[in-house]
C-alpha cells in the first residue's frame, strides 16, 4: 500500500494512504481529543472535538475523518485549535444538566474530563436547554436525555454491534434526541437489554438501573439470609475500577471484599456454570443421538434469548432449554442449598454480580423461579459493585485474598471460561468428549474457538463422529449465523452464542472505558487472557469432575436432564415481534 | 420543526391500501436510497405516516422502525398526523400575530379541542400554525382547504367553522 509522509506537530509521520489524521496522529504518540469518534463503528465527524489546523486548509478539520495526503502539514494544539474546542465543549456544557455531583460517571464521563482538560468554564453560554425527560422504562438500562450530547456512539453500537436498532435521532435541530421509535419507552421495544449502548456513552446519558440499595437494604434486613454469587468474568475487570491494570485477576480481594459486605456466603457463579454444561451437554449428546433439533444453540446470554424471541421466533426450537449459569445459581441456592442449610427458601435472598445489565431483565422473566419464588433477587453489575464497595468503605487494594464458600462457590476452569466468547463451546467439548468416548481427553484446550474474531468454527472427531461447531459473539454476527440457519445453510451441530463482541468480558455492565482506551487497547483479549491464564493454572478443569456438581447430582438432582434437574434448571421461551 | 405530536386518530387504512402499499414496497426494495421515495409514496397513499404503515414500510425493506421514524420526524414534508377533511391553517407570521392571530388560533383550538399539528378524532378538522403566507395586508389570515379568509376576528370563527359543517 502507498505510504504518505506527513508532518504533526512538526514531528514526520509516515502512515498508509488512507489514514486519517486522528489514527496518524496515534501512530506517532500524539493524542487528539474526541467525543463522538469511536473505531469501527462512529466516524461521522459531528462532534467537532477533534479538529486540527491542516496548513492551507481554509478552516479547521475533523481529524477523524480527514485523510492524510502528501507533505501534509497538521498543528494539534495551536491556540486557534484549543479555543475552537474550548468553545465547542462550552456549548455542548450549555445544553447539559451538569448534574456532575451526583452522577453516576463522575469520575469517568468524558465530556467532565475534556471540559477540565480544555479549560472550560460551565457557564460561558446560558439559554434554554432541550427538553427531556428520564426514561426509567427498562428493567436494565435508564437513559436520562439531560446529559446526552447526541454523539451517537450509542446508535452506532446498537446498531453496528448488535444490529438491533431501536434508538436514533428523532426530530431535528434543537429538538434532536435519541428515543425509540414513536416515541416508545426503551422497556416497551425489541431492545435487548445488552448495555453496550451504556459502555459507549460518553456521559452519564446512559447508565444501568441500579440496585445497590436493593441489596443494602437486604443485607441489614435480619430476616434475610443474604447470600452471593459472581460471574466468571466479574473478577478479571472488577480490579479497573480500583486502579489495577486491565486483565488483572482479582479473585481473592473480591471474595474478601463481599464477605466484608456481610453477605452469608459468598459463591461462584463458576459452579453454576459447571452446572450448565452438565445440563446442555446432554441435552446435547441427546440431541444428537436421538434426532432432536440440531444445531443446538446456547441459552446463557439473556440478550441473545431475547434478539431470538423478536427476531427468530420460529427458530426457538434451536436453543437449549437449560437455564443460564445466573438462573441455575439462584435455582441451587433456593432448592438444594437452602433445603441443606434448613433455610426458608422465601427468606433467602439471592444477589448476583453480572458483567451484564440484561442480567437484571433476565431474572424477572417467566419460568426462573425453580423454589416458587424468583431464583434471583437482586443483579449487580461490576460497576455497581465497585460502586457498593466504595460506598462502604472496604479499602478494596489492601485486602488480603481470600477464598470462595464450599459447595456453591466450587468451580472449574470449564466454569470460569464462560466469561469469554468461546468459553462455553470449550468448557462443552471438554466434558462431551469426556462422557462420549468414555475418558478424559489427554489435551482439552480447545483453541480453535478461542480468540475476539465474531465468527470462529471448527469440526471435532468425537468418538468417531465430526462434530461441528459455531461460536459466534455479537448480535450482528448472530443474525448473519441465524439467517445461514434458517436458510439451511448452516451444517452445524452446536453454535456458542454471545450477545457482547468478545463475550461477557465485554458485556454491558463491565468497567466503563474512555474511547481513547477502547479504539486503542484490545482490553477484551487482556481481560479474556486473565482468564485463559487462570484456567491453565488450575487443577479442576472440566465440570463433570468439579465434586460440587456431582454431588448435587448425587444428593438432589440424581442425574443430567432428570425430572427434578429439568423443573429447577430448565426455563421455557416465549414468541415475540421484531418491534415490541 | 418543533416536538414530535403522535396522533390520537385510529388507523383506518384498508387492505387495499395495504396491498398497493406493499406491492411498491417490494418494487423499491434493494435499490439504493428507497426509503425516501418509499415514505413519499406511503404517505401518497394513505395520507399520512402512522406506527402502522412505518411497520410495514419496515418489514418489507428491512430497514429498522427507529431509522425510519427518525427519518420522517426530520423532514417536514412528512406528517405523523392525518389532514381532515378540512385542513386549516393559521398564519402565525409577525403581521398576522400583531394584528391578533394568536387569538384567532386559540379560538379555533378550544371549539375543536385539538392543538396546532393535530386531527379531529372524526378525521373532520385538522389545524396547523404556518409562517407567513404572503398575504399580510389581509392579516391575519387563515385558510381552509385553500380558501382564504381575510381580517378575521376571533369571534368570527364560529361562523367561518360553520360553514364546514358536512
Amino acid at each position: 500500500m502507498k505510504k504518505i509522509n506527513l508532518k504533526i506537530n512538526g514531528l514526520s509521520v509516515t502512515v498508509p494512504e488512507g489514514t486519517t489524521i486522528l489514527e496518524a496522529a496515534n501512530t506517532a504518540g500524539i493524542k487528539i481529543p474526541t467525543l463522538c469518534y469511536l473505531k469501527d463503528i462512529n466516524k461521522i465527524g459531528a462532534c467537532r472535538v477533534c479538529v486540527v489546523e491542516v496548513k492551507g486548509a481554509r478552516n479547521l478539520v475533523a481529524s477523524c475523518v480527514y485523510p492524510v495526503s502528501e507533505g501534509m502539514e497538521v498543528i494539534t494544539n495551536s491556540p486557534k485549535v484549543l479555543d475552537s474546542r474550548k468553545k465547542t465543549v462550552e456549548l455542548l456544557l450549555s445544553n447539559h444538566n451538569q448534574d456532575c455531583l451526583s452522577c453516576v460517571r463522575n469520575g469517568s464521563c468524558e465530556l467532565n474530563k475534556l471540559s477540565y482538560e480544555l479549560g472550560c468554564k460551565s457557564d460561558s453560554y446560558e439559554g434554554v436547554k432541550t427538553e427531556s425527560k428520564v426514561d426509567n422504562s427498562s428493567l436494565s438500562i435508564v437513559r436520562d436525555n439531560s446529559k446526552c450530547i447526541l454523539c451517537r456512539r450509542c446508535v452506532a453500537a446498537c446498531q453496528a454491534y448488535q444490529s438491533v436498532s431501536v434508538i436514533g435521532a428523532n426530530s431535528k435541530g434543537f429538538d434532536t434526541h435519541i428515543a425509540c421509535a414513536f416515541e416508545q419507552p426503551l422497556g416497551e421495544v425489541s431492545c435487548v437489554n445488552c448495555g453496550q449502548c451504556i459502555n459507549v456513552c460518553p456521559t452519564g446519558a446512559l447508565r444501568e438501573k441500579d440496585e445497590i440499595d436493593d441489596v443494602l437494604e437486604a443485607l441489614n434486613n435480619p430476616d434475610k439470609y443474604v447470600v452471593v454469587g459472581t460471574a466468571p468474568s466479574i473478577r478479571v475487570a472488577l480490579g479497573e475500577e480500583f486502579g489495577y491494570p486491565i486483565g488483572k485477576n482479582v479473585e481473592g480481594k473480591m471474595v474478601a471484599a463481599l464477605r466484608k459486605l456481610g453477605f452469608k456466603n459468598v459463591f461462584d457463579v463458576d459452579f453454576a456454570a459447571d452446572l450448565t454444561i452438565m445440563e446442555e451437554g446432554y441435552e446435547f449428546i441427546d440431541r444428537v443421538k436421538n434426532g432432536g433439533k440440531l444445531p443446538m444453540m446456547t441459552s446463557c446470554s439473556p440478550a441473545w434469548i431475547k434478539f431470538m424471541e423478536h427476531n427468530y421466533p420460529e427458530l426457538l426450537g434451536h436453543l437449549s432449554t437449560a437455564k443460564s449459569p445466573q438462573q441455575m445459581f439462584g435455582a441451587c441456592c433456593k432448592t438444594y442449598f437452602a433445603e441443606k442449610m434448613g433455610i426458608d427458601p422465601k427468606k433467602m435472598f439471592v444477589v448476583s454480580i453480572m458483567p451484564c445489565t440484561a442480567k437484571k431483565y433476565e431474572k424477572d422473566r417467566p419460568y426462573q423461579s425453580a423454589a416458587g419464588v424468583k431464583d434471583i433477587d437482586a443483579v449487580l453489575t461490576t460497576r455497581e459493585l465497585a460502586r457498593l464497595i466504595k460506598r462502604c468503605g472496604i479499602m478494596f487494594n489492601n485486602l488480603k485474598d481470600e477464598q470462595f464458600d464450599a459447595p456453591l462457590g466450587i468451580g472449574s476452569g470449564a466454569g470460569l471460561i464462560f466469561g469469554a466468547t468461546g468459553g462455553v463451546m470449550e468448557a462443552a467439548l471438554r466434558t462431551v468428549a469426556s462422557v462420549l468416548t468414555g475418558s478424559d481427553l489427554n489435551n482439552i484446550d480447545f483453541n480453535e474457538v478461542r480468540g475476539n474474531s465474531s465468527v470462529k468454527e471448527a469440526v471435532y472427531d468425537i468418538a468417531g463422529m465430526k462434530v461441528k461447531v459455531a461460536v459466534v459473539s455479537s448480535l450482528s454476527a448472530a443474525r448473519d449465523m441465524m439467517e445461514k440457519v434458517k436458510n439451511g445453510k448452516a451444517d452445524y451441530h452446536f453454535i456458542e452464542v454471545m450477545s457482547c463482541p468478545g463475550g461477557c468480558v465485554n458485556g454491558g455492565g463491565q468497567p466503563i472505558l474512555d474511547a481513547h482506551t477502547r479504539n486503542t487497547v484490545d482490553y477484551k483479549k487482556l481481560r479474556a487472557s486473565a482468564i485463559y491464564k487462570t484456567d491453565k493454572a488450575m487443577k479442576l478443569r472440566m465440570s463433570h469432575h468439579n465434586p460440587a456438581v456431582r454431588e448435587i447430582y448425587e444428593s438432589y438432582f440424581e442425574k443430567p436432564n432428570s425430572h427434578k434437574a429439568h423443573e429447577a434448571l430448565h426455563t421455557k421461551y416465549v414468541k415475540r415481534n421484531s418491534f415490541n | 420543526m418543533g416536538k414530535i405530536k403522535l396522533t390520537s386518530v385510529d388507523f383506518a387504512g384498508t387492505k387495499e391500501q395495504e396491498a398497493e402499499l406493499r406491492k411498491m414496497l417490494k418494487e423499491l426494495k434493494g435499490t439504493d436510497g428507497a426509503l425516501m421515495p418509499a415514505l413519499q409514496k406511503a404517505q401518497g397513499i394513505y395520507g399520512y405516516l402512522p406506527i402502522e404503515v412505518q411497520k410495514i414500510v419496515s418489514e418489507e425493506l428491512g430497514v429498522p422502525l427507529e431509522k425510519i421514524f427518525g427519518v420522517v420526524t426530520f423532514y417536514t414534508q412528512f406528517l405523523l398526523n392525518p389532514n381532515g377533511k378540512y385542513d386549516i391553517s393559521v398564519c402565525l407570521g409577525t403581521a398576522c400575530y400583531v394584528k391578533g392571530a394568536g387569538d384567532v388560533i386559540e379560538k379555533i383550538q378550544n371549539r375543536l379541542d385539538i392543538s396546532p399539528g393535530d386531527c379531529t378524532s372524526d378525521l373532520k378538522f385538522s389545524l396547523n400554525a404556518t409562517r407567513c403566507i404572503g398575504c399580510c395586508g389581509l392579516a391575519p389570515v387563515m385558510t381552509i382547504n385553500g380558501e382564504v379568509f381575510g381580517k378575521v376576528k376571533a369571534d368570527e370563527v364560529d361562523a367561518i367553522l360553520d360553514k364546514f359543517k358536512d
